[in-house]
C-alpha cells in the first residue's frame, strides 16, 4: 500500500476563537465532582507579553489511569480540555489529577498532562507536559524528566500548587522557555 | 518521522512577523509514544448538531457569494481511513472578512446570515463533507499591501494525541501563493498538499462547485501498553 505524504501544519491565525471555542471546552470533568482541581496560567510570549489569541488542549488519563474510550457517557471524564487565553493570556481548565502510568522498559511516568499550544504566529502548534510540584518522588523516577537536561528545564514542566488548584506558565520563548516536544 | 524532518513549517519565520517573538528558540526534546501519546479524544455525534456541515444554513437566509462544497477523507500516514473524527473549520466570509471582533475592517461587509464556523465528523470510512462559501482573500499588515489568499481553516483530532493537526486548505491556481509567507513557510514539496483539487463529479449542476481535499495525519503507531487500557 503506497504511503500518503502528511498534510502539513498552518497557524491558527487570529480569528482561531471562531471555530475552535467550546463553551464547555475547560471542563474535563464536571467541576462539582469530589476531586475536582483547577489546572491553569498564563501563556507568555519571548518578549514578556502575554498571548490573548492562543488556545491551551490538555490530554490525560484519568485518577484510575483510564483514558476515555468511546461510548463514555457523554457526562463522564472526558480527559480532553480546551482554553481560548483570554486578554490577559490566561487559560484554566478544571479537572481530576491523573494517576501515573506505565511507561517502556517497566519504568512509570509520572502523573502528567499532554498539552498543545496553539497561536496566531505558531505555524505548528508546540507540545509540552505539565506535571505536579506534589508528586515529586513520582517525578523523579519520571523518564521523560529524566532525559532533560538540567532542572531549570524540567522546571518549566512542573505545575506549583496555589489557589486550590495548580498555577503553570508557558513560555514560548525567552530566559524562561518552556521545554516544547517532538514526535 | 520528526516534525523536524516532516512536512511541517519551522517556528521561526521572519517572513511571518508574528513568528518573532511566539517562535520556541532551543532545540524540540524527543517526546516517546507512550499511552498519553497513543490515545487522544474521541467525540461522537453529540458535539456537531444536525446542520453543522453547511455553513449556508446556520442563520436563517442565503448568505451571499458562490455556494460551494468542501469533501474529502481523512487518513493516516499508512493510507489507512480515521472514521469518527471530529473536523472543525472556520473562514472569511464571501467578502474576505471575519464575524470575529477582532477583524474590524469597514472596508468589507459582514455577511448577517454567514458565521463562517462549521463542524462535522467523519464517516465509517473517514469521509467528511461541507457546505459553504468560497471566502474571499483577507488583506492583513504583515507587510505592505499583504492579502491571504482564500483559505478555510481546519482542525482535526484523528486517534492518537500524536495526530493532533491544525491547518489551512487553499483553493485551486490563486495568484495570491506567490505573495503569501503563511503558505511559503511549507516546505515547497509539501505546499501542493494544502490546496483542493475542482471535482466535477462532486459538483451539483445549477446549485454548487465542488472541491476536495484530502487530510493526511501522522501514522498510529502500535504500543505494547494498550492492554492496559480498560
Amino acid at each position: 500500500m503506497s504511503t500518503p505524504p502528511l498534510t502539513p501544519a498552518q497557524t491558527v491565525g487570529p480569528f482561531l476563537s471562531l471555530g475552535l471555542a467550546w463553551p464547555d471546552g475547560p471542563c474535563v470533568v464536571d467541576p462539582a465532582t469530589p476531586g475536582a482541581i483547577r489546572v491553569g496560567g498564563r501563556l507568555v510570549d519571548g518578549h514578556g507579553d502575554t498571548v490573548g489569541d492562543g488556545l491551551v488542549e490538555t490530554w490525560q488519563a484519568g485518577p484510575d489511569g483510564r483514558f476515555p474510550q468511546p461510548g463514555d457517557a457523554a457526562s463522564a471524564f472526558r480527559g480532553f480540555g480546551r482554553c481560548l487565553t483570554d486578554a490577559k493570556g490566561a487559560w484554566e481548565i478544571v479537572t481530576l489529577k491523573p494517576a501515573p502510568l506505565p511507561a517502556a522498559d517497566g519504568e512509570t511516568e509520572a502523573p502528567h498532562l499532554d498539552v498543545s499550544v496553539f497561536a496566531r504566529g505558531l505555524l505548528h502548534r508546540v507540545v509540552t507536559r505539565i506535571y505536579f510540584a506534589d508528586e515529586a518522588a513520582a517525578n523523579a523516577a519520571d523518564p521523560v524528566l529524566s532525559s532533560l537536561s538540567d532542572d531549570a528545564a524540567r522546571e518549566t514542566l512542573i505545575a506549583r500548587p496555589a489557589d486550590g488548584g495548580y498555577r503553570i506558565d508557558i513560555h514560548l520563548q525567552g530566559r524562561h522557555e518552556t521545554v516544547f516536544f517532538r514526535f | 518521522m520528526t516534525d523536524s524532518a516532516g512536512p511541517h513549517p519551522p517556528y521561526a519565520w521572519p517572513d511571518y512577523g508574528s513568528t518573532r517573538w511566539r517562535a520556541p528558540q532551543r532545540p524540540l526534546v524527543p517526546l516517546p509514544e507512550n499511552l498519553t501519546e497513543v490515545t487522544g479524544p474521541v467525540f461522537g455525534a453529540d458535539r456537531v448538531g444536525e446542520w453543522d456541515h453547511d455553513l449556508t444554513l446556520q442563520y436563517g437566509g442565503e448568505p451571499l457569494g458562490q455556494r460551494i462544497i468542501v469533501h474529502g477523507r481523512v487518513v493516516d500516514g499508512d493510507g489507512r481511513a480515521i472514521p469518527d473524527t471530529l473536523v472543525e473549520v472556520w473562514q472569511a466570509n464571501a467578502a474576505g472578512r471575519y464575524h470575529h471582533p477582532g477583524d474590524e475592517r469597514e472596508s468589507a461587509p459582514l455577511d448577517p446570515h454567514f458565521s463562517g464556523a462549521g463542524r462535522t465528523v467523519t464517516d465509517a470510512d473517514g469521509r467528511y463533507r461541507f457546505v459553504t462559501i468560497k471566502p474571499g482573500a483577507y488583506p492583513w499588515k504583515n507587510h505592505q499591501n499583504a492579502w491571504r489568499p482564500a483559505h478555510i481553516h481546519f482542525s482535526v483530532f484523528g486517534r492518537a494525541f500524536t495526530q493532533r493537526l491544525v491547518t489551512q486548505m487553499y483553493f485551486p491556481d490563486d495568484p495570491l501563493f506567490a505573495y503569501d509567507p503563511i503558505l511559503a513557510s511549507v516546505p515547497e514539496v509539501a505546499r501542493p498538499r494544502l490546496v483542493a483539487s475542482f471535482d466535477l463529479d462532486a459538483t451539483k449542476p445549477e446549485w454548487a462547485l465542488a472541491f476536495r481535499w484530502d487530510i493526511v495525519l501522522l501514522g498510529q503507531r502500535a504500543t505494547p501498553f494498550e492492554s492496559t487500557v480498560a
